[in-house]
């Protein structure tokens, strides 16, 4: 047992100070009966033991790195400098806490002032907090945030949101009084979410680059989103396109959330993510989550501090603005890392790669008999309409090891007249050989 | 948890220290770091990535112009920011972290190690089920090591933190009732006042109203009040058990029976389950839901602040309710249910916490600590924590006021009792310890106990830095008792930072780099 440094003789004669017998003399409250109960579990084991029973497991799985990849829809696979992964696994930033005592954590509140700006900049806000869970909560929040600003109800959402956005959105921002409706949304950009908008309406929640890939201009939906007295939220869930598409902010939108899981962060079977959620100043005391202040100490040196706890729940209790105290610190300092490292500069070349690797793989693809391209404006990211059941050809594919993409089944499994259609991603690790492979492998499977 | 005296920004009070200048402001091996808009440059860049081929963009006429203000740094310039910034902050790895409530216990690396095999790392939550059998594997032991240790039919793995999996087994009850055509009508949940700040948020997320429970003078439920706070109204309870004063509610069972008697739930606030794991099962106790934090008794670190994990355990009777997606298994293999549409059975889920499967990374991690400690080593891991926490209690209570008579579970809690009259308060107290090489202590939490001094040791402190650390602050109370009390209010001294203007901060917040923002601060 490596992980215990006390022994027997440790034990015994801290029990002896204690003034305890025994050990379970210390669990005397528990019901008699319900001590130490029965584990069916193995015994304790040393590490090679674990690493082979863990790496049996691991070894199941089709990693994205194996063979062609394009799989996307709401998490992408990207590259991530040695730096940010040999940081983030620094003792002084993995095993600490949540900065509550800013003389012994500047580290982190640094960090995250950071993380707090950079997140402003990309989003074209003016304040961002210090992460959500991920992209999906975030969206709720944003939700729950314009009901409380605007006081109303309504939560519009365009039908292109990624569905399982959608999803969590209708079940917390729905909690209490909430009403979610959703637009009618075409693969090919058509949306009627405007007609939508009405004086009951909080907020409107569209996504760009949209589900099926579309870049969404906002500006028009900010309008008729603000004529009526509502919001607009801007939902990214590919971080690394803010560095080719006109930011939120500057279309109009009111509250951008996103996804920040492409810049510094692994895809992890969908987990753990970091959540961005950025605003206006005039919204900033109205924010869930986090926020990380500059102040001074008493020699009048600049430093941070976790600031407007006001709103949050260990201070506000059933009043806070939300329930969250966990947000994904770690996960925000690769962001900050990968993003330092990139710069502006880097960003923009990585966002130019990712979009003319999915214009490449879109024109290769497309060019196949039966493929239709439904896009005409999009990212990374796209969506063809196959002449079959698009999961038919995923799973044909697979067996060939290309990771095609996601079929709308699964999506979409009540949707029939989406069964058609494949969600392709391309970033800056696609390679020409894979795009061969894939539309070699198509042509064969269709 | 709370970060001062209730939560009020505090300010530092104007008291001369001497220290040491120095020409850079360094001192020594702790180098002043600007941030990185101060230093980085537009363009300068990091990363070496092809050139772009020049292909004809796509992107509807939405090109973004002009700077983002976004600076970039050469790697070894990232590499030396980031590491001067590491060595400002406390950490497990550099000495106790007695942080009552949070659990700040040792982060084996093995588990890092395997979080990151590109068998976990590098698949993405869409790709073909058939792909990520191992995966689906993965949750499903995970899931099964969670049922046995809790004595639970069924858990829901996608929560994504505590308080999110507070949310999860709260929606869930909320189902439940809507499925007997009680929802409208039960809309109380009762919590104890020693409750985390966070089961009254949550209840009130999902629209309930929130009572308090009164304790009684031991730091329990006071059972009789709330029995007699019991009704056809109410939805559910909402208890820490081991609770936040570190006791176990040894009513549990009746307070379980009580409420089930009249009709509602008994949601358990798991952060604690450390102190019992392997010791006892919740289930057996009573519980409906229980949210398990991985990143407290399960060892996934904390990273600064997350990510966390919250899989949420439940009872027959909330087990239809669970969110999507889960994993089920067959002869064929393991499968996913990612849509109501594609239940079967009883099973009529809620719908969805968030947008994937929950926090993996977390999964491989907690789950190689439950190999590593199997059922013997997490038994023996909660008896160390308990044992720990009393020899703590023990040793301290000689200078210092326990708030509370008899032995506690695996956190010891105090209170200002022993600083009065010395002019020395409880965040004095704490802040001293930061000069003395320890991370402070819980403070003002739970809010029941005036002056609140909650620590908790873990399992993972030996004897020896026990002694170090109990010797440490007998000596601090020895000196607040002498009438120091200008060191206590001054303090720290030695850290990176003195005492920060939280006040300030508050009161014109400064939340992002601005190039004015230096020359507003100094205007002030």
């Amino acid at each position: 047992m490596r992980y215990l440094p006390l022994d027997t003789e440790d034990r015994r004669a801290m029990l002896d100070v204690v003034g305890a017998k025994a050990i379970d003399e210390l669990f005397a409250d528990v019901p008699a009966d319900a001590l130490n109960p029965p584990l069916d579990l193995p015994d304790h084991a040393g590490e090679f033991a674990v690493e082979r029973q863990m790496a049996a497991m691991a070894g199941k799985n089709r990693a994205a790195g194996a063979g062609p990849f394009f799989v996307g829809a709401g998490a992408y696979r990207h590259h991530v400098p040695a730096t940010v992964d040999h940081i983030i696994q620094r003792s002084e930033f993995l095993t600490s806490y949540t900065p509550y005592q800013p003389e012994i954590a500047q580290g982190t509140l640094q960090y995250l002032f950071e993380f707090q700006t950079q997140v402003a900049s990309l989003t074209g806000m003016d304040v961002a907090n210090a992460s959500m869970y991920d992209g999906s909560t975030a969206c709720a929040e944003a939700a729950l945030m314009a009901r409380r600003v605007t006081r109303r109800d309504g939560i519009l959402m365009s039908g292109s949101l990624h569905p399982h956005y959608e999803s969590v959105t209708r079940m917390n921002g729905g909690l209490v009084g909430g009403k979610a409706t959703v637009s009618e949304a075409s693969p090919d950009g058509a949306d009627n979410v405007i007609d939508l908008i009405s004086d009951e309406t909080a907020c409107v929640i569209v996504q760009t680059p949209d589900v099926f890939g579309n870049v969404v201009d906002l500006e028009p939906i900010a309008k008729a989103a603000h004529d009526k007295g509502a919001l607009l939220v801007a939902v990214v869930t590919e971080a690394v396109s803010l560095g080719a598409l006109k930011s939120p902010g500057e279309m109009g939108a009111d509250i951008v959330v996103g996804e920040g899981q492409s810049i510094g962060n692994a895809l992890n079977f969908g987990g753990p993510y970091v959540g961005l959620f950025a605003t206006r100043q005039k919204f900033m005391r109205n924010m869930p989550g986090r926020l990380c202040g500059e102040t001074v100490d008493a020699g009048g040196k600049r430093g941070f501090v976790l600031t407007l706890s006001t709103r949050e729940q260990h201070i506000r209790r059933d009043k806070a603005t939300s329930n969250i105290c966990t947000n994904s610190g770690l996960c925000a300092l690769a962001f900050t890392i990968h993003m330092t490292l990139l710069g502006e500069t880097g960003l923009r070349k990585l966002a130019t790669l990712n979009h003319e690797a999915a214009c490449a793989t879109a024109d290769a693809l497309s060019a196949i008999d039966g493929v239709e391209l439904v896009n005409d404006a999009f990212f990374n990211e796209f969506t063809l309409r196959l002449p079959k059941d698009a999961a038919e050809v995923v799973e044909a594919l697979a067996a060939k090891d290309i990771l095609a993409g996601v079929p709308g089944s699964r999506l979409w499994p009540e949707d029939e007249s989406k069964h058609n259609l494949l969600i392709v991603a391309a970033t800056e690790l696609t390679q020409d050989k894979d795009i061969e492979a894939f539309a070699n492998a198509l042509k064969e499977v269709l | 948890m709370s970060m001062n005296n209730q939560g009020r920004p505090s300010r530092p009070e104007d008291i001369e220290v001497q220290s040491v200048e120095t020409f850079t402001g360094n001192r020594a091996l702790q180098i002043e770091e600007a941030l990185i808009f101060e230093t980085g440059h537009m363009a300068a860049t990091g990363v070496d990535l092809p050139e772009p081929k020049g292909t004809r963009s796509r992107l509807g006429g939405l090109e973004r112009k002009g700077t983002m203000n976004l600076p970039g740094l050469a790697e070894p310039e990232a590499m030396r920011h980031f590491v001067r910034l590491s060595q400002k902050n406390y950490a497990i790895d550099m000495g106790p972290f007695p942080l009552g409530s949070c659990t700040m216990k040792h982060n084996p690396r093995l588990n890092e190690k395997m979080a990151r095999l590109p068998g976990f790392a590098e698949i993405h939550p869409l790709q073909p089920v058939s792909t990520v059998q191992g995966a689906l594997e993965l949750i499903d032991t995970l899931a099964g090591w969670l049922k046995e240790l809790t004595g639970m039919p069924a858990v829901a793995m996608s929560p994504k933190a505590g308080a999110h999996g507070e949310l999860c087994g709260m929606v869930t009850i909320k189902a439940a009732l809507e499925a007997r055509g009680e929802a409208e009508t039960r809309t109380r949940v009762l919590a104890p006042e020693s409750a985390h700040g966070t089961n009254p948020a949550t209840a009130a997320q999902c629209g309930f109203t929130v009572d308090a429970i009164p304790a009684d003078d031991t730091g329990r439920v006071d059972i009789e009040a709330f029995k007699a706070k019991l009704g056809d109204d109410v939805a559910a309870i909402m208890v820490t058990n081991p609770n936040t004063c570190g006791l176990f509610e040894r009513d549990i069972r009746e307070m379980a029976d009580a409420v089930h008697e009249a009709g509602g739930y008994f949601y358990c606030d798991g952060a604690n389950f450390n102190a019992i794991v392997g010791k006892v099962k919740p289930g057996d106790l009573g519980i409906d839901a229980m949210h398990i934090n991985l990143h407290k008794t399960f060892s996934t670190p904390h990273g600064g602040g997350g990510p966390g994990s919250g899989p949420t355990v439940l009872s027959e009777a909330l087990a239809p309710f669970a969110p999507i997606p889960y994993v089920v298994s067959d002869a064929d293999g393991f499968h996913l249910i990612e849509k109501r549409s594609q239940e079967e059975g009883d099973h009529h889920s809620f719908g969805r916490m968030t947008a994937f499967h929950g926090q993996m990374g977390m999964f491989v991690r907690a789950l190689t600590y439950m190999l590593s400690h199997g059922g013997d080593g997490l038994r023996q891991a909660a008896e160390d924590a308990v044992l720990n926490a009393n020899y703590v209690l023990a040793r301290l209570s000689a200078e210092m006021t326990p708030a509370f008579e008899g032995t506690c579970m695996h956190e010891a809690l105090f209170n200002d009792d022993f600083l009065k009259d010395t002019g020395v308060g409880t965040l004095d107290f704490a802040k001293a310890m930061i000069d003395e090489g320890y991370h402070p202590m819980t403070m003002y939490f739970p809010l029941v106990v005036h002056g609140a001094m909650l620590i908790e040791p873990t399992e993972t402190e030996s004897r020896h830095e026990l002694d170090l650390f109990c010797d440490a602050l007998l000596s601090l109370a020895k000196e607040a008792k002498a009438g120091k009390a200008d060191k206590f209010k001054a303090a720290p001294v030695l850290s990176p930072r003195r005492r920060l203007d939280e006040t300030a901060a508050a009161r014109k917040p400064v939340l992002r780099w601005e190039p004015s923002n230096d020359e507003s601060m100094a205007a002030e």
